[in-house]
């Protein structure tokens, strides 16, 4: 077992745990904590995979910015009984379930029965590929569409953000 | 990659509506005008952008580093929703007064729609496809919500938005499988590796968690919940706007990346699509069927309308291909001008909405009864309008699949749905009622149902002329 495997299982089986408990946790802010690990474990995750920029960039955006925000809006949402956010079970708890545990079992045999035949040529292309200096390339000139794209995106966002908030009838 | 000169020329459609888009913004965010500037630019950039992508149906050309197809097929799909704009743009202006809502975000927020759709039908790689979806989808959750203190409107908002971001996931969870054993993102390389990626279970699923994601855009069964509840809470132009544009957009990628691209792997993908066809059709006509308001009639009319051309694309043969851009020309001017009228007639705090309020229409305004009747008919598949060309091609193409069972659950699921279209024509004709409109009606929106129904029949007398020209995309 080398040094990758071992970090990829460790990260792996804390990911998977915070994630369980992001879920399952009462408190809205302990389950964000908990978020916070998740985000942690898999910019661990995206370093063992080579992409350095990915990886802080997780831990810089999703874990300080994006996580700021969800406590200001539990804060503004002051969810004093949390109790109530838990229901009873129901039928359609059950069938939902049953359907998740169903989709996890094929992904699971998926991912055992075909991965084998990757093509493995496409996805090593040495360790300069999360290079800050790599992606920066290769947002400027092979992706320098969908990057802009993208900017349109976010202006039309911020367009939608403004008409839903903004005015007060 | 250089930026060569002739790729923004190519693409100047594209470019000439987004440069609308931020102009339209820059105006807004003057203040000293009212919505009319926004309105009349908005319409004038629609038209320059028709124009332009009627010069461009030329044979298609990669562009931007592979990353777009310029021309041809995405020029087509660019007329359809420049026509879904522009029909729409006419039909909102009167309704949004009406409604004391009349905002320049709202025609803003069409025109970026329209850009998202216009990437989706281009598209040559998933990257495209997914920006695309998202811009058009991120204008349409907030057009949806636009009446900001209707409960219904914000009701089916947040309700489209949760499952839009259901199926945004879905999707990328597919694009990462297929990216994952293909190597590639763009659809070119995809179908160059494809004979040697397609028996790779993780490759299946990754098309199948897409075909989950596009099925959802365009309401098909069993992913169709959303539909009646958005259509129904949606400002009345919206909902008209995406029954057509955005479902055409939706069928763009669904001939674009299954069609073309992946050819079905080796007919399983084909029998999947087949079967959503087939309980879409006969779901969405027995459902609409019970409806009593007219809306949520629409919309599970809409969900059947994307069972036949889902038959067409499950065919996955020639016919089927140009079948289904046929039948969403078609498609496009019956349920918008249907739902223009419905817009028409619709009276604050949602009024006028119920079947009911249609009887004996045809005394008090026998222009609106008449038309509605046209619109009625062709979605019911009643020639000489567009409407039975539509049918007829995409299920001879299903008969010629080898698909023989399809077609007649299509035919026969067309005959229940003669019985709610027509069930409207009898109450504006032979009920005694006191129908009217609120107000009205506005010249733009009159223009805008009496071209819609002029060119449905002018579709269904004379198809030969969009069907040459569809299959020139070949």
């Amino acid at each position: 077992m080398t040094l990758e495997s071992i970090l990829f299982y460790i990260l792996s089986a804390v990911a998977i745990a915070s994630a369980l408990l992001v879920v399952t946790r009462r408190s809205p802010v302990i389950s964000a904590l908990y978020l916070i690990l998740n985000f942690f474990c898999l910019a661990g995750l995206y370093l063992t995979l080579h992409a350095q920029f990915i990886a802080v960039i997780q831990i810089i955006v999703y874990a300080g910015a994006i996580m700021v925000l969800f406590v200001f809006v539990i804060m503004l949402l002051n969810l004093g009984d949390e109790r109530k956010l838990s229901e009873g079970m129901s039928y359609k708890k059950v069938i939902a379930v049953g359907l998740a545990a169903a989709l996890l079992t094929e992904l699971i045999y998926i991912i055992e029965t075909s991965w084998i035949v990757l093509p493995a040529s496409t996805v090593s292309q040495g360790t300069d590929i999360g290079t800050v200096e790599y992606i920066g390339l290769q947002l400027f000139t092979g992706y320098l569409f969908p990057f802009e794209v993208t900017s349109i995106l976010l202006l039309v966002a911020i367009v939608g953000a403004i008409v839903l908030a903004k005015r007060k009838y | 990659m250089n930026l060569y000169y002739t790729d923004l020329i190519t693409n100047s459609p594209l470019l000439t509506l987004t440069a609308t888009g931020l102009l339209l913004i820059l105006i807004e965010s003057t203040k000293s005008t009212r919505t009319r500037l926004t309105f009349g630019v908005g319409i004038v950039g629609l038209a320059v952008t028709g124009v332009l992508a009627c010069f461009h149906l030329t044979p298609e050309q990669s562009t931007f580093n592979g990353m777009m197809n310029a021309g041809g097929y995405g020029s087509y799909f660019t007329i359809i929703f420049v026509l879904a704009a522009i029909l729409t743009f006419l039909l909102s202006r009167s309704y949004l007064e009406r409604m004391g809502n009349n905002k320049g975000e709202y025609y803003i927020l069409i025109v970026f729609a329209t850009v998202g759709m216009m990437l989706m039908a281009s598209a040559n790689d998933l990257i495209i496809v997914f920006l695309g979806i998202e811009l058009m989808s991120i204008c349409l959750y907030i057009l949806v919500g636009f009446f900001r203190v209707k409960d219904r409107s914000n009701e089916s908002s947040i309700k489209y938005f949760l499952l839009g971001a259901f199926a945004t996931g879905f999707l990328l969870y597919g694009i990462a499988l297929v990216y994952g054993t293909s190597g590639s993102t763009n659809l070119t390389v995809i179908a160059r590796s494809f004979p040697t990626v397609s028996s790779n279970t993780m490759f299946i699923i990754g098309v199948a968690l897409m075909v989950v994601a596009f099925s959802f855009k365009v309401a098909a069964v069993p992913f169709h919940m959303w539909a009646p509840d958005v259509y129904e809470g949606a400002p009345t132009p919206v909902t008209g706007f995406m029954a057509t544009g955005a479902k055409a957009a939706a069928f763009a990628v669904f001939v674009v990346v299954f069609d073309r691209t992946l050819g079905f792997s080796g007919g399983k993908l084909n029998l999947v699509i087949a079967m959503i066809a087939a309980a879409s059709m006969i779901l969405g006509n027995v459902l609409a069927i019970a409806q009593t308001n007219v809306k949520r009639m629409l919309a599970y009319s809409s969900i059947a309308h994307a069972g036949y051309m889902l038959s067409g694309v499950a065919a996955a043969n020639t016919e089927g291909q140009s079948g289904v851009l046929f039948y969403l020309i078609a498609y496009l001017f019956m349920n918008l001008g249907a739902f223009g009228i419905v817009g028409i007639m619709e009276g604050e705090d949602e009024k006028n909405l119920s079947i009911d309020d249609y009887a004996g229409l045809s005394t008090q305004r026998p222009v609106l009864a008449m038309l509605m009747a046209v619109f009625m008919f062709s979605l019911a598949g009643v020639p000489p309008f567009g409407g039975f060309f539509g049918k007829y091609y995409v299920f001879l193409a299903a008969v010629k699949a080898n698909m023989t069972w399809l077609a007649v659950v299509g035919v026969l699921t067309s005959l229940v749905s003669a019985y709610y279209y027509l069930r409207l024509v009898v109450l504006m004709y032979f009920r005694d009622g006191k129908a009217d409109v609120p107000m009205k009606p506005s010249f733009a929106a009159m223009v805008a149902v009496c071209v819609s129904a002029l060119l449905i029949l002018q579709l269904g007398l004379y198809p030969s002329a969009v069907v040459q020209l569809v299959q020139s995309f070949h």
